[in-house]
């Protein structure tokens, strides 16, 4: 344990330079610094499409698909179709609608690769929760969606419709067993405000794999909080398009990764209008053999995005030594008239240090330890502002790390 | 009454893949109520000594024995040692995001107490030593050590002092980087504790600033990883009108003229010196 620190210190050295310098008293070690880019390796023009076919099936050669075992997710890459449903349970605040709506008469964000233009051609319908014009909800809108087993591929569309100048707390929960594949459209309209809490809490054999696209209009405000814990594998792409200025975006998450978990997060955020801000905080925490997160960062500021002040951290704490944490943040900066761009990212091990300050004041090394993890994560949980919930999280990251150091 | 019991000590760092001894054979005994002053140059060894004597991995006993109240603290893991009633103060206290100060307190002492303090009690105890320590209520809400002040940092130990009352406790350069009025409410910090008279108090320091404060019934001088001169109150003074040139060390290096070895753990960014 004495040249494990020593260890970790160099090693955090070299991180910090690798990365930028990240320097905020937390110790990060055993870094593996983003994949750095070549210049033949720079990403082609993004393709969005309704359109399956605009999207070639992955090798898993592709900057959008070499993190994910693509063995795991090839029975939603087969896109057979399915009319296989999660079960939906729902608590709507009054005026809040739910309906069911045939596909293509929504006018929702494009898809960003071949699995979301599958889920949206393959769903059918849509289930869209509507929060009307200027509605100030103060309880929130919850829908829970289970699955029953990973017998057949379940197709799923979600449509969030936050009218202008509402303002409205949106919690999706997931759960079950299933093989689900899906678009969740996150539409918030002039001047609205929506947060919303998308919880992945899967049994151990489920394969997730999500585009949230959210378009927010002039002045709107989204807070998103990514919540991945359960599941085989989880890979949800979260996009940000912004409709007209003034658009304000926080886009949060954690995970937590057991052994032979495959937990990726995907962002990109697309300044393409004015003094728009977004900010970007993700943390995960990984235990166990075959533990894997990836989380790609990345945030284009266009030529039109004048006034674009942009930040994003990723942060990983590896609790055991053969976890992995693939960490890429990526800025594309079109324009000089910026006001801030910025990102940071960091892996590292337990902090040997913080365990011994805790230690040295009698409290025993399983308890600490859990102080510290809980720490890590409370920034990020303790923002939901639900407080049931963030109890309830809290509560399964706990029994995480009970068996973390069971 | 308490007593720990400190024979012969050999302590080794791994430097460079090599070990490198730090202390060379200390012998110290602390009773309760009684408080000695570790005075010496950088390098000499002094934080080592408390961070071994507290448990810290960086650091091997290689020979010698650690007892209090005849217990072998050696055997003991960090946490039962600060159970069995040894406190560290720390010269560096390390930062802990997103834990506020008043969990970490009262799980500290709920560790220390074997019991949960009533929580109505335990909030009124901490806001009293807080207020003692001229500390803001709104510090109790902030994470431990995060952002904290050189002073806020120090005051912080001291409230852990007060509150955790440990039966001997080791302050590891707790006056370095105060200004005179942290200073002064941090000695009076330590006064508290001490009158008490059930807690022995080991003040490590570099400088007899302190010793204006707190009033030492012994005094030594440490060098090259072992005491060099026991005295009383009157050694301070000999030292503060003479340095260590006398024992072979200047201020800035051990005899032979090679630089002070920081020999305390080494935290993010800081050398910890001696």
């Amino acid at each position: 344990m004495a040249s494990s620190i020593a260890d970790a210190l160099t090693t955090e050295r070299a991180a910090l330079k690798d990365t930028g310098g990240v320097m905020d008293g937390s110790v990060a070690v055993g870094v593996k610094p983003s994949t750095p880019r070549s210049p033949a390796d720079v990403r082609p023009e993004r393709v969005r499409s309704r359109d399956v076919d605009a999207f070639p099936v992955p090798t898993g050669r592709e900057e959008e698909w070499r993190f994910t075992p693509l063995d795991r997710v090839q029975p939603l890459l087969d896109g057979a179709p399915s009319d296989a449903h999660l079960t939906v349970d729902s608590e709507l605040p009054a005026g809040v609608e739910l309906v069911e709506v045939a596909a293509g008469e929504l006018d929702v964000p494009l898809p960003i690769d071949r699995l979301a233009a599958l889920a949206l051609a393959r769903s059918g319908s849509a289930l869209v929760v509507r929060v009307p014009k200027a509605l100030e909800l103060d309880a929130p809108v919850v829908l829970r969606l289970s699955g029953e087993g990973t017998g057949e591929v379940v197709w799923g569309h979600v449509v969030l419709d936050i009218a202008e100048q509402s303002r409205a707390t949106v919690v999706l929960e997931h759960t079950g067993s299933a093989r689900y594949a899906a678009c969740v459209s996150v539409l918030v309209g002039d001047g609205a405000a929506l947060q919303l809490v998308q919880v992945q809490d899967w049994a151990g054999d489920t394969v997730h794999v999500a585009h949230v696209a959210s378009r927010l209009g002039r002045d709107a405000k989204l807070l998103s909080t990514q919540v991945s814990l359960g599941g085989d594998l989880v890979r949800i792409t979260e996009s940000v398009d912004f409709a007209g200025p003034g658009g304000d975006v926080e886009l949060r998450g954690v995970s937590f990764a057991d052994g032979g978990q495959h937990l990726e997060h995907r962002l990109l955020v697309d300044h393409s209008a004015p003094h728009c801000r977004s900010r970007v905080t993700y943390k995960s925490a990984l235990q166990g053999d075959q533990a894997h997160t990836v989380w790609i960062g990345d945030v284009l500021i266009r030529a039109a995005a004048e006034g674009t002040d942009t930040y994003e951290l990723n942060r990983n704490l590896l609790l055991t030594p053969e976890a992995r944490a693939d960490s890429v943040p990526n800025l594309e900066i079109e324009t000089g008239e910026i006001a801030g761009a910025g990102h940071a990212s960091a892996t590292g091990r337990f902090d040997d240090e913080q365990l011994f300050y805790l230690m040295a004041r009698g409290i025993p090394a399983d308890d600490a330890r859990r102080m510290v993890v809980r720490g890590f994560f409370a920034e990020v949980i303790e923002s939901i502002g639900v407080p049931a919930l963030e109890q309830r999280l809290m509560a399964t990251i706990e029994d995480e790390l009970g068996r973390a150091f069971a | 009454m308490s007593v720990l019991e400190i024979h012969d000590l050999h302590v080794s760092i791994e430097a460079d893949g090599a070990p490198k001894e730090i202390l060379t054979g200390v012998d110290l005994t602390i009773r309760a109520g009684e408080t000695h002053a570790i005075m010496g140059p950088n390098g000499s060894g002094k934080s080592t000594l408390a961070y071994a004597v507290a448990g810290h991995p960086r650091y091997t006993v290689t020979s010698g024995t650690v007892t209090l109240d005849g217990a072998d603290v050696l055997t003991m893991t960090v946490d039962e040692r600060a159970r069995a009633g040894l406190f560290l103060a720390m010269q560096y206290p390390v930062e802990v995001p997103g834990v506020s100060v008043s969990n970490f307190l009262r799980s500290a002492a709920t560790a220390m107490r074997a019991e949960a303090p009533k929580l109505r009690l335990w909030v009124k105890e901490q806001k009293a030593a807080m207020v003692r320590l001229e500390m803001d209520p709104a510090f109790a809400e902030r994470s431990v050590n995060e952002g904290f002040s050189g002073g806020e940092k120090k005051r912080h130990e001291i409230l852990q002092l007060e509150l955790l009352q440990p039966k001997i406790a080791i302050l590891d350069e707790t006056d370095s980087g105060l200004d005179v009025d942290a200073l002064r409410v941090v000695s009076e910090g330590v006064n508290r504790v001490r009158e008490g008279g059930e807690t022995g108090v080991v003040l490590i320091t570099h400088y007899t600033r302190i010793l204006k404060y707190i009033k030492p019934d012994a005094v030594h001088v440490f060098v090259k990883g072992r005491i060099a001169e026991s005295g009383g109150a009157e050694l301070a003074d000999e030292l503060e009108a003479h340095g260590y040139a006398k024992y072979g060390e200047s201020e800035a290096g051990d005899a032979a003229g090679r630089p002070a070895l920081p020999t305390g753990p080494v935290l993010p960014g800081v050398l910890a010196p001696s």
